[in-house]
């Protein structure tokens, strides 16, 4: 039993990891929309360094925030409309197990595939080179529970016809805590303070949402789809 | 126990609840008036001015009440949705439907007191203090709460993923409030501080005390008379909708 558990975790990562290779393309959608926002706020706040230099490492965390918010609602929403939902609901392996699964592959393409490339968009904002590990450690960190709060939104608005901004209404609040830890790891670098408290937070933070995530997201899923 | 239990869910009943609650509407009304016009009139032109606001302090018999209230609405609201999912009742689901805008209203009204209030202390109609803050956020999942509900064709389906969302929300408040005290003291050092330590004069609590209680018991009035309004669109082809509004049954 034990083994079967396990070998279903690992096809449920594997099938999204490789339907995330096989769309790679469309990887670089998200990651151009951080450049845009950047880019955007550059423009609209002028091109004065010192005002762009010290919102440098919240507007970086903001775009990358944005940017993963922007996938949440692609979360079950393929899947189910080509009926793959339906399998996931009545196979004989536990909905949350499958849902970590889930949400891992998800955090690994999406949050890792941002922070990856969040050096780009710090160069682009002038953020101060000792700030960039920080930062990216931050996003490391913080994208997991984002992407947790994501999969329980997205099973939410998964029977509508569209999440939209209604996704946004209840996924951005939940956002709120990680938002000020992440970047207040950054901020606490800026200060020349140690960074340790805010970054244990997050990650305190992350490891909560993302234990009860699956558990949540499969009541969710189950409500909806009855 | 038991008989206590098997007591308590005959209310869960419509038809019971419905009785019950028009019952207890009239008494609710009566208590908030008793509470709330002699100490709006007492605090509103009688208890002594605060030694260093003056006469805009005033509005705290309006802003607290209603800040107390938007954060026990919550509480109530996950309550029913625990209930809601826990035990499938229709009335748990209803609650939970008509508590979200309840909250909501007085959310907003904090947010507004709170407003006005602040230009005269503050100097500024909004001022990002940890307590607004956190109470601005609460207005945003109240908002989300009902979106939902609303969102779905099916109205029980669309209760029961409201009860959900409201259930995570309230994991979620006691973590957003303290990141945004701690996001505050991190970015200000020190935040301005309407009580403080320091507490309130007695000529002044007791008129507080008092509108709290009147802001509650209009909250459960207000709150029975949605839930049987909602009860009767929801039950509108039972047999018990038509007699208890003395209509005859449309096959009969």
């Amino acid at each position: 039993m034990e083994l079967s558990l396990s070998l279903a975790f690992r096809a449920a990562l594997q099938r999204e990891l490789k339907l995330a290779w096989r769309r790679r393309g469309d990887l670089l959608h998200p990651f151009a929309f951080t450049l845009l926002v950047a880019t955007l706020f550059a423009i609209g706040v002028g091109a004065e360094i010192t005002l762009l230099q010290r919102a440098s490492g919240a507007v970086a965390f903001l775009c990358v925030l944005l940017a993963l918010f922007l996938s949440v609602d692609g979360l079950f929403r393929p899947d189910r409309d080509d009926g793959q939902l339906d399998h996931l609901l009545i196979s004989p392996v536990p909905l949350p197990l499958l849902l970590s699964a889930r949400l891992l592959a998800y955090w690994l393409v999406h949050g890792i595939g941002l922070t990856l490339a969040s050096p780009l968009l710090a160069m682009l904002l002038r953020l101060p080179a000792d700030q960039l590990p920080v930062l990216m450690l931050a996003l490391t960190t913080a994208t997991i529970g984002m992407s947790a709060i994501g999969l329980i939104g997205a099973a939410l608005t998964v029977p509508l016809k569209r999440g939209g901004i209604l996704l946004a209404l209840i996924v951005l609040p939940l956002y709120v805590p990680l938002l000020i830890f992440g970047c207040g790891t950054v901020a606490a670098q800026a200060n020349g303070e140690p960074i340790a408290a805010a970054l244990y937070l997050t990650a305190a933070l992350s490891a909560f949402l993302a234990t009860l995530a699956p558990f949540v997201a499969a009541i969710a899923l189950r409500l909806g789809m009855d | 126990m038991q008989k206590f239990w098997i007591w308590l869910t005959r209310f869960a009943s419509p038809p019971v609840f419905y009785r019950v609650a028009g019952l207890w509407r009239p008494w609710l009304g009566l208590a908030t008036l008793l509470f709330g016009v002699p100490a709006l009139i007492y605090g509103l032109f009688f208890a002594p001015a605060d030694y260093l606001q003056g006469e805009s302090y005033r509005i705290i018999y309006l802003h607290v009440p209603a800040a107390w209230v938007s954060m026990l609405a919550y509480v109530a609201m996950a309550t029913a949705g625990a209930a809601a999912l826990i035990w499938h009742t229709k009335l748990s689901e209803l609650a939970v439907v008509s508590i979200a805008p309840l909250g909501a209203g007085f959310t907003a009204l904090t947010l507004l007191t709170g407003m006005l209030w602040g230009r005269p202390t503050w100097g500024a109609y909004w001022v990002w203090d940890a307590r607004l803050t956190s109470e601005l956020v609460l207005l945003f999942l109240y908002l989300g709460v009902i979106g939902l509900a609303s969102a779905y064709g099916d109205a029980r389906r669309g209760a029961r993923a409201a009860a959900l969302l409201s259930l995570v929300g309230l994991v979620n408040l006691p973590i957003i409030h303290y990141s945004v005290h701690w996001w505050n003291t991190l970015h200000q050092g020190s935040t301005v501080r309407i009580f403080g330590e320091s507490s309130i004069d007695g000529s002044m609590l007791w008129a507080l005390l008092a509108s709290a209680m009147a802001a509650k018991f209009y909250f459960a009035w207000s709150l029975l008379g949605r839930l049987r309004l909602q009860l009767l669109a929801a039950e509108s082809e039972k047999a018990w909708v038509a007699k208890a509004l003395n209509l005859e049954p449309a096959d009969a």
